[in-house]
Formats: C-alpha cells, sequence, structure tokens
C-alpha cells in the first residue's frame, strides 16, 4: 500500500481552492503579484479615470454630431462632426473634380478589392499579377480618364486617400521584387554585384526620405534635358520606390542569413540551378521569416506616404490640413487628425493582423 | 566501354567512374586534404572512416564540387571538375548525397521534397515524377507518410526520405556523409537496412561512416584517412583483421574496444 499522498485519488468534483482559480486569483496573479506591480496597477487605473471620462464626454456628449452646421459647432464644448462631414470628400478625394468623385471612388474601391483577394494564399498564383496589372491599368484609366468618355482629370488635381494608396500600393509592390535582387545581390558570390548592391543600400539607407523626395522634385529635373519633363507624382513614386527597396532588401536578407547552410548544399546537391535553389527553396523559406520585419517596413512606408506634402503632393494628411484652412471651419484640427488618424489605424491595424494571421498559416505545417 | 578523354589523357579504366589524381585542399593555411589519389569502380561501395578532423567529410564533398578542390583532378564519369558551372550542374545530377543532418526542405511535403529535383532539373513531367516518387518512397518504407511535412517524421524517417530524395534523381553514384551520426540509436537500423538494401542494387557508394558492422557486411573497400591523407585501404576483411599502419590500429582499437 501506498501511503504517498500525490496518489491519492482527488474526490470527484473537487475543485481547486478559489486562491488558485477565480476572478479574484485572477486579479491577484496578474495585478497585484508583486508590490510595484500593485502600485503600477494603481497608477495606470488612476490615468484612466482621470483621461478616458472627459475623452467621452468631448467626443460624444458635448460634441456637436455629424449634422452639425458652424454655428452649432462655435456653440457645442465639445468635438464638432460636422466639419468632418463637411469637409469628408475633400479630405478623402482632394480636389479631383467634385463631380467626378465617383472616379476616386471607384479606384479606392478597386485597390480595397484586389488587396482584399491577394490576402488568399489560393491567388498566390502567376496568373494573379495579371489581374494586378489590369486593376492598375483600370485605375489609370478611372484616374486620369481621358478615355471611354471621362474627362481628363491632370494628376496634380489627385489627392486625399486615393493618392496614398497608389503611392504606398505600387511603391511598396514594385520595390519588393528589387528588393529581393538586392538582398540577393548582397549575398552574392560575385564581388562588383555584390559591391553595388551594399552601395545602394548603405547609400539610400544614409539618407532621409524627405531630402530623397526633395531631390526627386527639384534636383532631378536640372539634369534632365530641356524640353524633358517627368511628372511629379511620379518622381516621388520613383523615390519611394528607391527607399523602400533599400529598407525592405535589409529585412529580407535577415531571412536569408537564418536558413541554414545545409538547405543550401541539399539544393546544390540535387543539380539546381542558383535561381532554382532560390526561388524553390531558400525565398520561399526566408521570405516567411522575414514577415514581421518586411510588414514593419509595409506599414512605416504607408504612413510616410504622408511626407508627399512637402513637395506639394496633397495625400490624406495634405488635405486633411487643407481642409482645416476654411475659416469658415477653423480650429477643428482634432477632428481631422483623429479622422485620418483612424483611417490610416484601419489600414495598418489589418495589415498587422493579416501578418500574424499568414506567419502562423505558414508555420502551422511546418512544426507539429 | 570506350576510353574516357579529356585534354587528351587517358586515363580512365574501363569501368573507372571517380578518378582523384593528387587531389589537395587548404582552408586557409590548414591542409584538409592532401595528395588524394583514389579511383572508383563503378558499382563499388566503399567505406571511408577515420578519426574525426581526418579529411573524410571534406573529401566527399569534394565529389560533387560542394568543397572546391585547389590542387589535382577530380573526374567524375568523365566529366572533370573544375570553374566550369555547367559541368559541376551535369555531375551533382549525376552524384546523389545524403547528409548527417538530412537538410529535407522544411517547406515541402516528402513527395515534393522527392519531386523537386526531377522535375526542375531532370525537366520530367509531374506525374511521372510523382509516381516514380512514390516507388522510392515505397522502397524506404516510407511512402504512407508521402503528403507529411518533414518536420512531422522522425529522424530515422527523415533521413530515409533524404535517401528516397536522392535517389528519384537516377544517380550514378550515391555519397552518404555519416548518415546515422545524427539519429537516435533506435532508428540507425532503419536507416542502414535502406542503404543495404541499396548496396545489393549495385549502386556506386561511398559512405562516411562509423558504422564498422556496415562496413564488415556490405564495403568492397575500405579507406582509412587521417590528417587529410589516405594512411591505407583494403577489403574490409583485410583492414578489420590485418591492419598495416600503426595508426590504423590506433584508430580500430580505439572504436572497437568496447
Amino acid at each position: 500500500m501506498s501511503g504517498n499522498a500525490d496518489t491519492t485519488p482527488l474526490a470527484a468534483g473537487e475543485r481547486p481552492p478559489s486562491t488558485v482559480v477565480g476572478p479574484l486569483a485572477w486579479l491577484r496573479a496578474n495585478l497585484f503579484n508583486t508590490w510595484y506591480n500593485a502600485i503600477l496597477t494603481i497608477l495606470i487605473a488612476w490615468a484612466i479615470i482621470r483621461t478616458v471620462p472627459p475623452l467621452i464626454e468631448w467626443a460624444v456628449i458635448d460634441a456637436a454630431g455629424f449634422g452639425a452646421t458652424s454655428e452649432m459647432c462655435r456653440e457645442a464644448t465639445g468635438a464638432c462632426w460636422g466639419f468632418v462631414r463637411e469637409k469628408l470628400r475633400f479630405i478623402l478625394f482632394g480636389t479631383y473634380p467634385y463631380d467626378e468623385q465617383w472616379r476616386p471612388l471607384a479606384t479606392v474601391a478597386l485597390f480595397i478589392l484586389l488587396l482584399g483577394a491577394s490576402c488568399d494564399r489560393r491567388f498566390w498564383k502567376p496568373w494573379f499579377g495579371l489581374v494586378w496589372l489590369a486593376g492598375l491599368v483600370a485605375a489609370g484609366v478611372l484616374m486620369w480618364g481621358g478615355v471611354f468618355g471621362l474627362t481628363y482629370v491632370e494628376n496634380t488635381l489627385w489627392g486625399g486617400l486615393p493618392l496614398t494608396l497608389i503611392l504606398s500600393v505600387i511603391g511598396l509592390s514594385v520595390a519588393f521584387p528589387i528588393s529581393i535582387l538586392l538582398a540577393l545581390g548582397r549575398r552574392s558570390d560575385m564581388p562588383a554585384v555584390k559591391a553595388i548592391c551594399v552601395a545602394y543600400i548603405e547609400l539610400i539607407r544614409g539618407v532621409p526620405l524627405i531630402s530623397l523626395l526633395f531631390m526627386a522634385s527639384v534636383m532631378f529635373p536640372l539634369f534632365l534635358p530641356t524640353g524633358v519633363t517627368i511628372d511629379k507624382l511620379l518622381r516621388a513614386q520613383i523615390a519611394f520606390i528607391m527607399f523602400a527597396a533599400a529598407y525592405m532588401a535589409e529585412a529580407i536578407r535577415g531571412g536569408l542569413q537564418a536558413i541554414p547552410k545545409g538547405q543550401y548544399e541539399a539544393a546544390d546537391g540535387l543539380g539546381l540551378s542558383y535561381w532554382q535553389k532560390m526561388g524553390k527553396i531558400i525565398l520561399p523559406q526566408a521570405l516567411a521569416i522575414s514577415i514581421p520585419p518586411l510588414v514593419n517596413t509595409f506599414i512605416s512606408f504607408f504612413k510616410d506616404t504622408s511626407l508627399v506634402i512637402i513637395i506639394g503632393l496633397y495625400d490624406l494628411l495634405g488635405t486633411a490640413k487643407a481642409a482645416l484652412t476654411d475659416p469658415a471651419w477653423r480650429g477643428y484640427y482634432r477632428e481631422a487628425y483623429l479622422f485620418i488618424g483612424l483611417i490610416y489605424w484601419a489600414f495598418c491595424y489589418f495589415m498587422s493582423k493579416y501578418s500574424q494571421w499568414l506567419e502562423k498559416d505558414l508555420n502551422r505545417m511546418r512544426r507539429r | 566501354m570506350a576510353v574516357t578523354e579529356t585534354n587528351g589523357h587517358a586515363y580512365a579504366e574501363d569501368a573507372e567512374i571517380i578518378h582523384c589524381a593528387g587531389v589537395h585542399k587548404w582552408y586557409g593555411e590548414f591542409h584538409v586534404l592532401r595528395d588524394i589519389n583514389l579511383s572508383v569502380r563503378r558499382g563499388e561501395r566503399i567505406v571511408i572512416c577515420g578519426p574525426s578532423g581526418s579529411g573524410k567529410s571534406t573529401l566527399i564533398r569534394c565529389l560533387n564540387r560542394l568543397e572546391e578542390h585547389q590542387k589535382g583532378r577530380i573526374v567524375i564519369d568523365g566529366i572533370e571538375l573544375t570553374g566550369n558551372l555547367k559541368n559541376i550542374e551535369l555531375v551533382r545530377r549525376e552524384v546523389g548525397m545524403v547528409f548527417q543532418h538530412f537538410n529535407l526542405f522544411p517547406h515541402l511535403t516528402v513527395l515534393e521534397n522527392c519531386t523537386l529535383a526531377p522535375i526542375w532539373v531532370r525537366r520530367r513531367p509531374k506525374k511521372e515524377a510523382e509516381s516514380e516518387a512514390m516507388q522510392y518512397l515505397e522502397r524506404v518504407q516510407i511512402a504512407d507518410q508521402a503528403h507529411k511535412y518533414p518536420g512531422q517524421l522522425s529522424g530515422g524517417q527523415q533521413q530515409r526520405v533524404a535517401i528516397a530524395r536522392s535517389l528519384c534523381m537516377k544517380p550514378k553514384i550515391m555519397l552518404f556523409d555519416e548518415p546515422t551520426s545524427a539519429l537516435d540509436p533506435e532508428m540507425v537500423k532503419e536507416v542502414l537496412d535502406v542503404m543495404v538494401g541499396l548496396a545489393s542494387s549495385g549502386m556506386t557508394m561511398l559512405c562516411v561512416t562509423h558504422e564498422m558492422g556496415f562496413a564488415k557486411s556490405v564495403a568492397d573497400r575500405v579507406i582509412f584517412m587521417d590528417r587529410g591523407e589516405i594512411v591505407e585501404q583494403n577489403t574490409p576483411d583485410l583492414f578489420f583483421t590485418n591492419p598495416k599502419s600503426d595508426r590504423t590500429r590506433l584508430f580500430l582499437s580505439q572504436i572497437l574496444s568496447h
């Protein structure tokens, strides 16, 4: 007979004591488990009580609703959401001709549709590249017009959300393949290729994006022969692509370095060529590892498109700022920045969530 | 069979498939391979043994140019290994290699691991590559795991898949680089069984291993290396019962003592 207490069977239905489970135990374990955590908990609770109710008061209780006129807003002590309603189309679409603004709206919808579809791994096939190409052509037709009875709209009039999406989506999707080549080049055995890639990456990473945008808008035209002009938007787009490619290349290089030498040797041993080895064995693994830093780059570049304001392009942030200059609606910058902040946040939060899902999905089958 | 000629030198015996003459290799200042002369006949089964750091792995890795030799010549099935990338790719198609750590591709299923090279290097149609791969997986008794990922298999199973993956390229030579060294003891046998089966099929095999039982029962020739040199080579009978050099005797006494 064993007198060992551990082997004594538990009485049926016996529950652990309330010091281990239940809400009190949870509080103890998570919020008050040490004296400094207890102090932190109390401090944070105090900060929440001090900030959240006034915020709700401002944003909801004392606010003038979306239907408010500028007169009603001036009387209200809280937020003026009437401003957002009044300026919504200007913030979203900028100076695009008012009656034609269904076109940028359709462009935004098209981009969101394409991005949404790209999230599904079943579409990760070569033919989907053609779908994207068709989508970009359609977006170009919608935005520029001049064909199919659409009036021509110069791209200096583009602004707001479509501009932000165009700059970031085209920028990142063109920069991505370039960055892969740069990352591979940086690890190449060929000294010339390696030197060029290292020089490019270090040079671009060493200057601020703003200076690159200035160069693209001010200095670059000086080097062109007279009579040749490249569109300002295109120049900004190229500057973005160059910048993003350098950053993404470093993210991908990190992934490449994490692939064990044995993978290269096994691929070599089977007689795969360099591009087969990279395309079939190394990159699929390296890119999966690179997802977190890549998404980090994606998110920061999506937001960095707002820097084009300094060369006179009006993206989402630019149009919001411009909307604030209306004398009738002056001073509502909190509402304006909250609103566009929410739009930026929605896109970035989605990217972040999607990348977490993708990472899990890619790893699920491998480790079990 | 015709005498193979490269650069006007006739060197091959009829059945010779691997020819190393005066091969040297250095890692920086360190002389890993010293004057290696080795000739392997078609269908010959060779076990290479020796203390760690003796250059045995480096030697077989030079045979498919995972490592570069700096002096001497290596000719595989009539193709000399030089800086010529075309030749290297041609040789690698004909030489399969099994690694100590398996090196399966973790993002591909077992079946995809096996069909990748036949499809992309040999340009075989996918359907045929798959049915052939299934035959080889059957042969290493792992066909039931074909749709799993390598991470879901045990070490012994992974190594058997690695052998099948090499065989799918229908190589003329198989190189084994300590194939059982990274395995848990109970899994060594399943891998050795597959290798014994392969040996009886007439495959040319070069195997770096410490499995002396395998050497005794399967090898046509045992090569002993120490400090980058081939010290002694003989049939397993004579090698184990009557080693000529002191270094061989010392090595054998160390590995056979328990």
